[in-house]
């Protein structure tokens, strides 16, 4: 049994779907798949249009949703809709809401789902990867239960490209609207940032608890600058509260692949490692020669990031 | 206010980890309170403290053998725990544990249940909100802060760029993030008091399910050693450390070759 007909949960954002959504879609249209869209939000038309020009026959479009959190009702419309049809699958990003549309999904329809999934390969039915200690082995998983596979798809996993395909066919669907009390969104708060989004960066230097003290994390964000690069951080830092947590990059953050990646007072815990290995470019900087990042530096320096990095930051003001 | 916070026991995340022979985490070696559920006991304590009355409690699924996790729980000022110890749920997926912790829960509803965003053994990240979906319950997830005003629970909800600002009526399941307070560390009275608090540990015919309904249904098809980057030059600095970067990003042409 070869797969045959994929759903991918295309989360909006801006008039069109997150990053990751173009991802699950270019893959499950390099599977073989027919492909069908998911999503919600106001812009229907446009996001036909985009999840076309990934691969995408067909949208259903669940409209807009209003000022709630989206997963119970994405999540109620799913199963409404996959009593009438089934799909082989149903990929879903491994977002905030898509982890909660998953979760709530799987219950509804009494089967498992498999999350962190990094690679799909279909053998007989789907089969996902899933990286485990710190991306040193990989688990191959597959569901037994009958019924579409539900899989949680971390970010950057695919290569999203587009083909320039037709608008999908939008077929609007009226949403489920379940008996769970509603989860009202009163207000949405955006960090401010000036350079590039840290997950589409083409650098990015991440900061760790050897910066010492939140003050130090300046450094960072002034070679961030320099480079032309984001600034990121590892979970340490974050839950001691000096940086937001949309600067955390790792298991439970963001997953980045940068052409160029620098480690600066980062030890490597493997949950860190997990969300930037995939980065072109290692470059490390840490007091500790055994530290665990130095395995996956591509160029390492044993040093204190304190004298380090100015002089770093010197040198390129430096440069013509 | 009665809340409950779902925690887990999990192998030392500081010891080497290994997989037994069916391809699942090794939990013979001692067993920890999952540090990210102390952030959820923190919470609880805090709130009840908050709302004057009401108790905390924790509810967990594993092995009993060892109940020390448990009971650090237990001494940061949880009032009794029930476990869930059944051999007919080893290798248990998210699911059925949720299922097995519905039927704990829904015994006694308390007003609010917590719990990590996911364990740090095995990062599934599903169970509290199939557990709001059993429950019929709405879900506030990845908190960064957590607030209760009457019957309403409000949170500070990470997002990709920042935080919304999401409320619902209670009761409810909040998910908690790392860092959303700092845990208490156990008084001597706090831990002495644990040793006699009630831990009640259940089978699945205690909870009247059918244990043949709980079979895991996912499959490990193998494990396989993933690519490895190799280490590359590792250079103790001298003083020379941002020259020698600097001659790295021109060599991979981040920065164009100087002109010297």
């Amino acid at each position: 049994m070869t797969v045959t007909n994929l759903w991918v949960v295309s989360e909006p954002a801006g008039s069109g779907v997150t990053s990751t959504s173009k991802e699950l879609i270019s893959e499950a249209r390099r599977l073989g798949a027919t492909v069908t869209a998911v999503s919600w939000g106001a812009d229907g038309e446009a996001a036909a249009s985009l999840v076309g020009s990934f691969g995408a026959s067909r949208l259903l479009d669940l409209g807009d949703l209003g000022a709630v959190l989206p997963a119970s009702i994405v999540a109620a419309t799913l199963a409404s809709l996959l009593a009438s049809e089934s799909p082989d699958a149903v990929l879903i990003p491994a977002s905030n809401d898509g982890r909660d549309i998953a979760a709530r999904l799987s219950a509804l329809l009494d089967t498992p789902v498999l999350t962190n999934v990094t690679g799909l390969r279909d053998s007989a039915g789907l089969q996902s990867e899933h990286p485990i200690f710190g991306g040193t082995q990989t688990v191959l998983a597959r569901l037994r239960a009958s019924g579409p596979g539900l899989f949680v798809v971390r970010a950057k996993s695919f290569v999203a490209d587009a083909t320039g395909g037709a608008a999908a066919e939008r077929v609007a669907v009226t949403a489920v609207v379940p008996s769970t009390r509603a989860a009202t969104v009163r207000s949405s708060h955006v960090e401010e940032r000036t350079g590039p989004a840290l997950e589409d960066a083409a650098v990015v230097v991440s900061g760790g608890r050897g910066l010492g003290d939140e003050a130090s994390y300046e450094l960072v964000n002034e070679l961030a600058r320099l480079l032309n690069g984001a600034p990121g951080a590892s979970r340490a830092i974050v839950d001691a509260g000096w940086v937001p947590y949309s600067h955390q990059v790792g298991q439970t953050g963001k997953t980045v692949k940068p052409d160029l990646y620098i480690a600066c007072g980062i030890s490597g815990a493997t949950q860190h490692m997990v969300g930037m290995k995939g980065a072109s470019h290692i470059v490390a900087i840490n007091k500790d020669p055994d530290a665990p990042i130095f395995s996956i530096s591509d160029f390492g320096v044993v040093g204190d990031v304190h004298s380090v990095l100015p002089a770093l930051i010197a040198a390129l003001k430096a440069r013509p | 206010m009665n809340v409950v916070v779902c925690v887990k026991q999990i192998p030392d995340p500081a010891a080497p980890q290994s997989l037994d022979a069916e391809h699942r985490l090794n939990r013979t070696g001692k067993l920890i309170l999952d540090e990210a559920d102390t952030y959820g006991v923190e919470v609880a304590l805090r709130l009840v403290e908050a709302a004057g009355q009401g108790e905390v409690s924790v509810v967990s699924m594993g092995d009993a053998t060892d109940l020390t996790g448990i009971r650090s729980a237990l001494a940061m000022g949880a009032m009794r725990a029930t476990v869930v110890s059944d051999p007919s749920l080893k290798g248990a997926d998210a699911l059925t544990t949720a299922k097995v912790l519905a039927a704990v829960l829904s015994r006694e509803l308390p007003d609010l249940i917590l719990a990590a965003t996911e364990s740090s053994d095995g990062y599934t990240g599903t169970l509290p909100v199939q557990l709001a979906q059993l429950l019929d319950l709405p879900a506030l997830t990845f908190a960064t802060s957590v607030v209760v005003e009457g019957d309403t629970v409000v949170v500070h909800r990470q997002t990709e760029a920042g935080y919304d600002e999401v409320a619902t009526q209670l009761p409810a399941v909040v998910t908690v993030t790392a860092g959303v307070v700092e845990p208490r560390y156990a008084t001597f009275k706090g831990i002495m008091a644990a040793k006699s608090r009630p831990v009640t540990v259940m089978s699945v015919a205690d909870l009247g399910l059918d244990a043949a309904a709980l079979d895991p249904r996912q499959d490990i098809v193998a494990v396989e050693t993933a690519t490895t980057r190799a280490a590359g030059e590792k250079y103790v600095d001298d003083g020379q450390g941002a020259a020698r970067i600097v001659s790295f990003l021109e060599q991979i042409k981040i920065l164009s070759g100087s002109a010297s």
